[in-house]
C-alpha cells in the first residue's frame, strides 16, 4: 500500500469524522435533557418534523407522476424536462429563496394574484417554509423514483393490461408495489434534505420561532447567544441523519 | 359459435421486416407458430394481444374487430378476452401465487372473496394447492409456469396466448410440464396459439402447426403431414430429414444439374425429395447393382450424433448421413476424402412441390 495514498486517505477520514467528534466531545451531557426539552428547541423540532414531512407528501404528491411521465412517456424536450427537474439540486438554496420569493411574494408573479384572488399569502409562513423544503428536495425524489421505473421490468404492465387491468390500476396495483423500495428510499432521502433545509427557508420564510423557525434555523440562532444550545440542537439533526442513513443502508441501498 | 374462433390476419411493418401471417383457430384448437428466431412469431402473439399495433390486416375474435387498420377499429389488451402466458412468466413478485391468479378476475370485476375462491381452484387444478401463499420467487421453475398458465385462464380467455411456454425449463421439468400444458391446453375451450421454435412442443401441444419464416408462413398442417411431406429447409432440418427440391418426370426428379435422383413415388412437376440421414449409405468405391441412386461426394464435416455418427457431405447435393461409428471407423472419414453416396429408391419420399 503506497503512503501516498494511504496517508491523504487517513487525513480525509479525519477530516470528515473530527468535526463531528468535536460535537459530541463540546456537548453538556449533564444538561441535556433539560436543554432538549427546553421549550424553545421542542417547538422548533415539532415544527422541522412538520414541514419536512409536508414537504414530502407534496413531493410524492407531484413528484411521483413526474418521475412517471419522464420514465414513461417519450415526449420531445424529455432531456430538458428532466434537466430542468435536477435545477434545485445544484443551485445554492438561497437563490432558491429569492427565486421563490420573486413568483410567491406578495408583488410576485403569482403572489399578487393568490393575495388579492383568495388572500393567501405564502412567504414568512409555515406553508411557506413547506414550499421551501419541497423546492429543494424534490428532486432527491424524482430521481430516485424515476431510477427505480426504469429499472423495473414494464413488461410487468403488459403483463397486467392483459389480465384486464387499465392504465391507473395498472399504476396503483403494480408499477407503485414495484418501485416500493426505490420509492421508499426517495421519499427518506427527501424527507431529510427538508429536515435539514435552510438557505432557502430563511430566505422565503423568514426566521420567526413557532412558525418557521426550522431546527436549522435555531442552530444558527442559538450560535450567536447560547453555544450549548446550538451544540444540543445539532446533536440532534446529527441523530435523526445516522438514524437515516443505518436505515437506508440496511433496508435498501444493500439490497437495490 | 362459428368453426373459428379467431380469424386474423396479421400484418406488422417493422422497417425492412414484414410480418404477415393469416391465422384461424377454430374454437378448442391448439395451433403453433413454429418457426426458427427472428421470424416474427413472437410480434405475431404481441399483435394479437394488443400490445403491438397491426399495420394491415385485422384480428377478429369471437365476430368482434379487435384491431383492424382500415376501418379503424381497435380494442385495447385489456378490453380483450385473452391470457397470455409469457416466455418468463412475469408474475408480479410482490403478490402470491394465489392473488396473482386472482389478479384477472379481480379486474374483471369479480368482488376479492370470489376471486380469490376462483384462483384457488385453478391453483388446485395445476396442482399448487400447497404453494398458494408463496411469493413467486419461492417457486420452482415449473411450479412458476403452473402459476402463470392458472393466471392466464383463470379469466376464462377466448384465445389464449402461450410464447415460448416451455423454454425458460430445464429438460427433465420440461418432459413432466409439457405432458401437464397438453391437458390443460386440451380442457380449455377457447381457441389457443403458442409460439415455439420447439417442433417437439409444437408437435407435443399443437393440433395444426403454421410454420413461419422470415414473416410469412412456410407451411402449414397437422403434424405428421408437416413432419412427412416438409417444404422447406427449416422444416426439413427440424425433423431430421435430408430435403431437395427438383423436376420430377415419372419415377426421376432432377435435384441438380448433374443428378437425378431416382424415386419410388411416380410424379410430374416440381416435387420435394426427403429422405432420412439414416438411409444414406457411403462406400469407398462405387457400389455395383441394386437400384440405387449413386454419386461421388467430398467428405465435410464429421459429428456425434447419439449413438451414430453424423456425416455432412458435398456434391452434387449436400447431404447428411448416420452411419455407426464402426462404419466411419473403417472408411477412415476425414473432411476431404471422396467416398460414394448411395441411396435406395424405396427410402426415398417424393411429393409434389404446389399446392
Amino acid at each position: 500500500m503506497p503512503a501516498a495514498l494511504l496517508i491523504p486517505a487517513g487525513l480525509g477520514l479525519l477530516f470528515l469524522v473530527l468535526p463531528l467528534a468535536g460535537l459530541l466531545i463540546r456537548a453538556p451531557w449533564t444538561t441535556l435533557p433539560e436543554r432538549l426539552t427546553e421549550p424553545g428547541a421542542l417547538t422548533a423540532l415539532r415544527l422541522s418534523v412538520q414541514t419536512a414531512t409536508l414537504a414530502t407528501a407534496l413531493c410524492l404528491l407531484l413528484g411521483v407522476p413526474l418521475a412517471w411521465v419522464l420514465a414513461r412517456v417519450e415526449f420531445p424536450g424529455r432531456r430538458l424536462v428532466r434537466a430542468l427537474v435536477t435545477v434545485p439540486l445544484v443551485l445554492p438554496p438561497v437563490v432558491g429563496g429569492v427565486a421563490l420569493l420573486l413568483v410567491f411574494g406578495r408583488r410576485g408573479l403569482l403572489g399578487g394574484w393568490l393575495d388579492s384572488t383568495f388572500g393567501v399569502t405564502l412567504p414568512f409562513t409555515t406553508t411557506g417554509v413547506v414550499l421551501a423544503e419541497a423546492f429543494v428536495a424534490m428532486p432527491f425524489l424524482v430521481i430516485a423514483v424515476e431510477g427505480a421505473l426504469r429499472a423495473a421490468d414494464h413488461r410487468f404492465e403488459e403483463a397486467a393490461a392483459t389480465l384486464g387491468a387499465s392504465r391507473w390500476t395498472t399504476f396503483t396495483h403494480v408499477t407503485l408495489p414495484l418501485v416500493a423500495p426505490g420509492l421508499a428510499a426517495g421519499a427518506v432521502l427527501c424527507w431529510a434534505r427538508a429536515l435539514g433545509e435552510f438557505g432557502a427557508t430563511i430566505t422565503f420564510a423568514g426566521n420567526y420561532p413557532g412558525r418557521t423557525q426550522t431546527m436549522p434555523l435555531a442552530v444558527y440562532l442559538a450560535l450567536e447567544t447560547d453555544l450549548e444550545s446550538a451544540i444540543v440542537l445539532s446533536l440532534v439533526l446529527l441523530v435523526v441523519s445516522v438514524g437515516i442513513l443505518v436505515a437506508l443502508r440496511d433496508r435498501w441501498m444493500t439490497t437495490a | 359459435m362459428s368453426d373459428r374462433l379467431l380469424d386474423a390476419r396479421l400484418v406488422v411493418d417493422r422497417g425492412v421486416f414484414r410480418l404477415d401471417v393469416p391465422l384461424r383457430v377454430a374454437p378448442g384448437e391448439v395451433v403453433a407458430l413454429l418457426g426458427p428466431n427472428g421470424a416474427g412469431k413472437t410480434t405475431a402473439l404481441r399483435a394479437l394481444a394488443g400490445l403491438h399495433p397491426l399495420t394491415d390486416g385485422h384480428v377478429t375474435l369471437d365476430d368482434v374487430d379487435l384491431d383492424r387498420p382500415a376501418t379503424g377499429g381497435w380494442v385495447p389488451t385489456e378490453h380483450r378476452s385473452i391470457g397470455v402466458v409469457f416466455q418468463d412468466y412475469l408474475l408480479f413478485p410482490h403478490l402470491s401465487a394465489l392473488d396473482n391468479v386472482a389478479f384477472g378476475p379481480r379486474r374483471h370485476g369479480v368482488e376479492r372473496r370470489a376471486a380469490r375462491a376462483t384462483a384457488r381452484e385453478w391453483l388446485g387444478r395445476v396442482g399448487l394447492d400447497a404453494q398458494a401463499q408463496r411469493r413467486p420467487r419461492q417457486l420452482s421453475g415449473g411450479q412458476a409456469q403452473r402459476v402463470a398458465l392458472a393466471r392466464a385462464l383463470a379469466v376464462a380467455p377466448s384465445l389464449l396466448l402461450l410464447d415460448e411456454p416451455l423454454a425458460a425449463l430445464d429438460a427433465r421439468t420440461r418432459l413432466d410440464t409439457r405432458a401437464e400444458l397438453h391437458r390443460h391446453l386440451s380442457a380449455h375451450a377457447g381457441a389457443t396459439v403458442l409460439v415455439t421454435h420447439d417442433p417437439l412442443d409444437a408437435l407435443a401441444l399443437a393440433d395444426r402447426l403454421v410454420i413461419v419464416e422470415g414473416g410469412r408462413v412456410v407451411q402449414e398442417g397437422d403434424g405428421p403431414s408437416v413432419t412427412a411431406r416438409p417444404r422447406t429447409d427449416y422444416v426439413a432440418r427440424l425433423v431430421g430429414l435430408n430435403l431437395y427440391r427438383g423436376r420430377a418426370d415419372g419415377h426421376g426428379v432432377r435435384v441438380s444439374p448433374e443428378l437425378t435422383l431416382t424415386v419410388a413415388d411416380r410424379l410430374d412437376g416440381e416435387a420435394f425429395v426427403a429422405f432420412r440421414p439414416a438411409a444414406v449409405a457411403l462406400h469407398p468405391a462405387r457400389p455395383e447393382g441394386s437400384p440405387r441412386n449413386t454419386w461421388a461426394g467430398t467428405v465435410a464435416g464429421v459429428q456425434r450424433h447419439g449413438d451414430n455418427v453424423r456425416v455432412q457431405l458435398d456434391g452434387p447435393i449436400g447431404v447428411a448421413a448416420d452411419v455407426t461409428p464402426a462404419a466411419a471407423a473403417q472408411l477412415r472419414l476425414i473432411p476431404g476424402q471422396q467416398v460414394w453416396v448411395a441411396v435406395k429408391a424405396t427410402e426415398t419420399h417424393a411429393y409434389p412441390a404446389t399446392g
